[in-house]
């Protein structure tokens, strides 16, 4: 019953949703109040309602309701709560029930805390959303119904993949949905000033926040896969430049991109028909990231089911809206003139490059994860583009964009004078010199990688607080005062220098050892004395498990005992391997146990990892630096709110 | 992969595990171009996954037919020219700088080259831009002025 009243809500939003859709924007183009304030309701009523329907899956997801075609798809009694739970979007009916979620969330959010939106504005963004969810309401009703019965339940279910059993995987998808699909209010912010044919300072302060927002989420959503990759996939690799994990990384790069370009419209009202253009396409790669994941055209481990159909409803949906958007943004571009006047040198013509270099970056992963798809379609080559071209082809740009970061971030709008802002930056160029010239004599493999990402990421690092120190006016009492957007740019650009050093230093100072490890013998990697104590059979409560006991020693003095497993899941017949890891500030030990061999002794591999940490730490910095901008002043208190009425721009989070 | 790797568990009761310590050559130096070289061939039944981490047993073949070939004294390039031969450019992760793959290897320097010339038109006119008058508020951001001005009055 609970089951058919979630279905019987889900359409009700999708009517809902036809509403929204039509009526405020008629009213906003007629100029009629009563027709433009239906947004706002019908915003609030689309939430609840997909709210309701994702309660009910869920509920019977909890009570393990085989009757359910997904349910039985994808769990099991056995499985513990939290995975029952996850298993709602841990498939392609209930992550798509999740993405529409979300959707309606932001869309509420923008009727909630809008207040202060111009009212045509306001109906126009709450149009464009609410046409975005009807297309996906539509999306899911007509091709993938979660709610699907089956006409004889069968006793149990069929069980959720084990390498998806895991707490760092079980809030991935939702934190890389909260970012994907935050990028549609940067989408419908830009649609509704396109129809409205106006862009102004106060539009970018509106839209800016949500960009934010979107940003964060993204930032976290990519670094907890990438962690969960690290621990749970068994060899330690963080990024493998999956056609899937590019599709997250693109709307990341052209959001980042975004976040910059909006504070040129917002500061000095320039670059406005590309910040509007940013927003399209930040959101259509969005779109692109959901077409690859869901249709199968490439294929990749995170591929869900491969359904030709979902993929062209998906690929009309993606044509509709981005082909429209920039239709219409082709019509109404040259209207949005740029008013600022700056020189070569400045504050603007930085992000300006920022912008060039992200943007291109963006393109550079988008046709390496398409082009073996191209390439088959046009020249009949089955070819592969993986990890090592994108390497070679994505670094360079990091590596201008590093050089360049500090200088930028210091100059001042209108007009800057670069030997100045560079002699402001010179005690961190000093100290990323001296870090650098540390890693290369420390570093016993002497490599290039090294030297360079320790000295780019110091340098932006150590730039980003000799910023907040000029910014200052070189006075630590002054620190505290600065605004938070100050702060938040310094740890989020500081945060990015701590990746790259991670990223760097990990793949320059990795140490791997593979071999037949005989139970009480003693080997040695890197200056770490390594024992397997013992092998055991442990039970766990779905799955059994083949635990090794190994003890690390370093001049004789034991540094930790570490627990590597091997598992079997019998109810989906799929063994994993979970390494067992000595997180440390310098260096991960990262231990990993095979198989048994035929001459006694088991298969031991070790990874000595340096610096793994740092990349996730950076990238929650920049996730904290965001937070901090998110939580300045001029978005709480917005310009030009009624004093009666206290007014909150910033975005549900 | 996941009905592969079903089909290996079965078959085996046990998987086997990338890389195996019976697979790894005594010659550490050797060895190392032997890593090097799986890592950028490319599993040809899984997905996305280079030979070096695939637990597929055609990666174990493939692995195997790398030390073979640096054994019998191949350069790495050879080894990949072998390789390719027999199962094709699929294989290679980075793919060949050939016809048409060119537009893929080119594009990101030509693309940074002509945004770059075209930032550096569009900064030379902003700069050169005489400053435009500022827009006029319509009747509606009028009334909006005179209310919050009203507001900020004091005792409001």
């Amino acid at each position: 019953m609970i089951v058919e009243l979630g279905h019987f809500a889900l359409v009700l939003a999708f009517c809902v949703a036809v509403v929204q859709s039509i009526v405020p924007l008629i009213g906003a183009q007629k100029n009629w109040m009563g027709w433009m304030a239906v947004g706002e309701p019908a915003a609030s009523a689309q939430f609840l309602l997909i709210a309701l329907s994702f309660g009910a899956l869920t509920y019977a997801f909890i009570t393990s309701d085989f009757s359910l075609q997904l349910v039985y798809a994808n769990s099991h009694t056995d499985k513990p709560l939290l995975y029952k739970v996850s298993g709602v979007w841990g498939n392609h009916e209930g992550s798509m029930l999740l993405w529409v979620l979300i959707l309606a969330l932001f869309g509420a959010a923008a009727a909630w805390f809008g207040g202060n939106l111009p009212p045509r504005l306001r109906a126009r963004v709450l149009s464009i959303q609410g046409l975005i969810g009807l297309a996906f309401l539509g999306f899911i009703l007509f091709t993938s119904n979660p709610f699907t019965r089956l006409a004889d339940p069968p006793f149990n279910g069929s069980g959720l993949n084990p390498l998806l059993q895991d707490p760092g995987l079980a809030f991935h998808p939702p934190f890389l949905y909260l970012g994907y699909v935050g990028l549609s209010m940067a989408f419908s912010f830009a649609v509704a000033a396109l129809i409205e044919g106006r862009v102004d300072a106060a539009w970018a302060r509106w839209v800016r926040p949500w960009t934010l927002a979107a940003w964060i989420f993204l930032t976290i959503g990519i670094a907890l896969g990438s962690w969960w990759a690290y621990y749970e996939l068994g060899w330690g690799g963080f990024w493998f430049w999956d056609p899937v994990e590019n599709a997250s990384f693109m709307p990341w790069l052209l959001a980042a991109a975004l976040l910059h370009s909006a504070i040129v419209v917002e500061k000095r009202e320039a670059l406005k028909s590309w910040t509007i253009l940013l927003a399209i396409m930040a959101f259509g790669f969005s779109l692109i990231g959901t077409f690859i994941v869901r249709s199968g055209v490439i294929t990749s481990v995170h591929s869900f089911a491969n359904d030709p159909e979902r993929g062209i409803f998906i690929l009309a949906i993606l044509g509709a809206f981005v082909g429209g958007a920039l239709t219409l943004y082709a019509a109404r571009a040259d209207r949005m003139q740029a008013k600022g006047i700056f020189s070569m040198v400045s504050r603007e013509s930085a992000l300006v490059f920022n912008n060039i270099l992200l943007a291109i970056a963006a393109l550079v992963v988008f046709v390496g994860t398409v082009w073996p798809l191209v390439a088959e379609m046009f020249w009949d080559r089955k070819l592969s583009v993986g990890a090592p071209f994108f390497e070679k082809a994505f670094t360079p740009f990091m590596v201008i964009l590093a050089l360049l970061l500090p200088i930028g971030a210091v100059m001042p709008w209108k007009r800057a004078n670069f030997t100045r802002s560079l002699r402001q930056m010179a005690p961190a160029l000093i100290v990323a010199l001296a870090v650098a010239g540390l890693a290369w004599s420390l570093e016993t493999g002497r490599s290039m990688l090294a030297l360079v990402s320790a000295f780019l990421g110091s340098w932006i690092a150590f730039g980003a607080l000799a910023e907040l120190w000029v910014r200052a006016g070189r006075t630590p009492a002054r620190l505290t005062r600065l605004p938070r957007a100050d702060w938040g740019k310094a740890v989020a650009h500081a945060g990015l220098g701590i990746t790259f050093i991670g990223i760097g230093l990990l793949m320059a100072g990795q140490r791997e050892d593979i071999r037949v490890a005989i139970i009480g013998e003693p080997f040695e990697v890197a200056g770490f004395e390594i024992t397997l104590d013992s092998v055991d059979r442990v039970q766990g409560p779905n799955y059994m498990s083949t635990t090794g006991t190994m003890s690390v020693r370093r001049d004789g003095k034991l540094i930790t005992v570490l627990h590597p497993e091997k598992r079997t899941y019998p109810v989906e017949a799929m063994p994993t391997t979970e390494a067992d890891i000595d997180n440390g500030l310098w260096r991960d030990i990262y231990l990993v146990i095979g198989d048994p061999q035929a001459g006694g002794g088991w298969a031991v591999r070790t990874y000595i990892k340096p610096f793994a940490n740092w990349i996730w730490t950076g990238c929650l910095m920049m996730a904290l630096g965001g937070l901090l901008s998110l939580t300045d002043r001029r978005y709480r208190v917005a310009a030009g709110a009624r004093k009666t009425a206290p007014a909150a721009t910033q975005p549900a989070e | 992969m996941l009905k592969r790797l079903v089909l290996v568990s079965f078959l085996l009761a046990s998987p086997v595990l990338a890389v195996q310590p019976d697979e790894v050559l005594p010659d550490p130096a050797m060895e190392a171009r032997a890593r090097t070289i799986s890592q950028v061939l490319r599993c040809p039944v899984c997905q996305g996954e280079n030979i070096d981490e695939s637990n597929a047993e055609v990666s174990r073949d493939l692995r195997l037919l790398v030390r073979e070939r640096l054994i019998a004294g191949d350069s790495d390039s050879e080894v990949l020219d072998y390789i390719t031969d027999r199962y094709g450019e699929y294989v290679l992760f980075e793919p060949e700088k050939t016809g048409a793959n060119l537009i893929l290897y080119y594009l990101g320097p030509v693309a940074l080259l002509i945004a770059g010339i075209g930032g550096f038109i569009y900064l030379r006119r902003r700069g050169s831009a005489t400053e435009a008058a500022p827009q006029a508020l319509d009747a509606e951001e009028e009334r909006r002025l005179k209310e919050l001005l009203a507001d900020d009055k004091p005792g409001a």
